[in-house]
C-alpha cells in the first residue's frame, strides 16, 4: 500500500502491520461542512471563536514554558500533551474564526500578527506560575470552566463549533483529572505542601470571576457563562474538599480580556510568541 | 500523611494493549508516587500516538523474574521438543494473532 504522505499512511485503518506506533488517527472535523449555516450571525461566530481560540492558545503557551522546567520528567509529557491538546484546539477555532471574519485571515495571521490589545483571552489563561502549585491551581479553575463551555459547546448550531466542542470535551476532561490529582495531593500533602497549595490557590482565585461576567457576544451566541457558575462551584468544592483546602471567598478583580484589556504579561507572552513569524515574515523551512 | 518523605519515586513497569483481543505487552517503565499516578504517567507517555486500549503497570519490585544463571535448566530442555507445537491444525486466515 502506498501513500503520498507519513499523516496519509498514519490515518489508514487497515494497514496496522507497518507501524511500531499507533494507527488508526482521525481528523475530528472529517466530514464537517464549513459554511456558516443560517440563523448564525458570522461577526458573532467570529468573535466567539476568536475568544476560544486565545483561551486556548494564551494557555498552550504558558504550558509550553514548564517544558524542561517539571519536576519530574513523566510530568513534564503530560504538561506538554496538554499544551498540545489546547494548542490544536486554538488552531481550530482561529481557522474558524478566519473562515467566519471572510477577510482571508488564516490560523497563522491571527495567532502571529495581532497585537494585545486585538486578543480575546480571558487574563486567567496569561498569568505566569510562579511555581508548580500555581500551574495545577490555575489548570484546575481553567479546565473546569473549559470542560462545562465545552460540553454547551458541542450543541452549537454551527456544526464546527459543535465537533470542536466534542473532541475538545474528552481532552479537556483529561486536563481537569490531571490538575485535580495534583490538587488534592499537594494539599492533602505535607504541611509545607499544603501551605504551599493553598497560597496558589488564594493568588489565582481573584482572577476566576472574569470567566463568568459575560460579554455581549457570549450571550448572543447563547454561551453566557454564568450559566455554568453552579456546575463550576460545585467541582471547585468537591476538589478543595477532598484536598483539605480552603475555598477563597470573592474572586474577581478589575479588567476583561474579553474585550483586549490585558495584564502587562501579555506582553512578553507575545513577544516570544510572535517573534520569529514577525522577523522572517512568510519564513518556510 | 506522616512518615518518611521519599526523595525518588518507585519504579512502575507498563503494560498496553494495542486493541481488543491481543495481550498486554510490556512497553517500558516509569516512576510514580503511587499506581494511579502511574496510571496517568502511562497514558501520558506510551498511548500518545494511539498506541493502546488498555493499560496495565505493576510495581516493578512485585516482579519475579527469572535468573539469567537458570537460562539453561529453565529454558534450554524445551530446545529440542519439536513435537510440541500443534503443527498440524490447518489456522484460519481470520485468525491472526496465535
Amino acid at each position: 500500500m502506498s501513500f503520498d504522505d507519513a499523516y496519509g499512511a498514519l490515518t489508514d485503518h487497515d494497514d496496522d502491520a507497518r507501524w511500531a506506533y499507533g494507527t488508526g488517527f482521525t481528523d475530528p472535523l472529517a466530514g464537517v461542512p464549513t459554511e456558516v449555516p443560517a440563523g448564525v450571525d458570522a461577526a458573532d461566530l467570529a468573535a466567539y471563536c476568536l475568544m476560544l481560540g486565545d483561551d486556548a492558545l494564551i494557555m498552550s503557551h504558558r504550558l509550553q514554558q514548564w517544558v524542561t522546567r517539571a519536576p519530574e520528567l513523566e510530568d513534564e509529557v503530560a504538561i506538554a500533551n496538554i499544551a498540545l491538546d489546547l494548542l490544536g484546539q486554538a488552531r481550530l477555532l482561529l481557522t474558524r474564526a478566519g473562515e467566519a471574519e471572510g477577510e482571508g485571515r488564516d490560523e497563522d495571521a491571527l495567532a502571529y500578527l495581532r497585537d494585545a490589545t486585538e486578543f480575546r483571552n480571558v487574563r486567567l489563561a496569561e498569568r505566569s506560575d510562579p511555581d508548580f502549585a500555581h500551574l495545577v491551581a490555575r489548570l484546575l479553575v481553567f479546565a473546569t470552566w473549559r470542560l462545562a463551555l465545552l460540553d454547551r459547546l458541542a450543541g452549537s448550531p454551527d456544526p464546527v463549533l459543535a465537533a470542536i466542542g466534542a473532541k475538545g470535551a474528552k481532552e479537556v476532561t483529561y486536563h481537569r483529572e490531571y490538575a485535580a490529582g495534583w490538587v488534592v495531593r499537594l494539599g492533602d500533602g505535607t504541611d509545607l505542601s499544603r501551605q504551599r497549595m493553598q497560597a496558589a490557590v488564594d493568588a489565582v482565585w481573584p482572577l476566576t470571576g472574569e470567566l463568568f461576567r459575560p460579554h455581549e457576544v457570549e450571550q448572543r451566541m447563547d454561551m453566557d457563562p454564568s450559566a455554568w457558575r453552579a456546575e463550576f462551584d460545585a467541582v471547585m468544592t468537591e476538589v478543595l474538599t477532598v484536598a483539605t483546602l480552603r475555598r477563597p471567598v470573592g474572586g474577581d478583580v478589575a479588567g476583561y480580556g474579553r474585550d483586549g484589556e490585558h495584564t502587562d504579561e501579555m506582553a512578553a507572552i507575545l513577544a516570544e510568541l510572535q517573534n520569529l513569524k514577525r522577523s522572517v515574515p512568510g519564513g518556510v523551512w | 500523611m506522616t512518615g518518611e518523605i521519599k526523595h525518588e519515586w518507585p519504579l512502575f513497569e507498563v503494560f498496553v494493549r494495542a486493541k481488543r483481543g491481543l495481550n498486554h505487552v510490556h512497553v517500558g517503565s516509569l516512576r510514580a508516587a503511587d499506581p494511579q499516578m502511574a496510571l496517568h504517567h502511562a497514558r501520558d507517555l506510551y498511548t500518545r500516538r494511539n498506541e493502546g486500549v488498555s493499560i496495565w503497570v505493576v510495581r516493578s519490585d512485585d516482579v519475579t523474574a527469572s535468573e539469567p544463571d537458570d537460562k539453561a535448566m529453565f529454558f534450554e530442555p524445551s530446545g529440542d521438543k519439536v513435537y510440541r507445537h500443534p503443527t498440524y491444525y490447518a489456522i484460519p486466515d481470520s485468525v491472526p494473532h496465535i
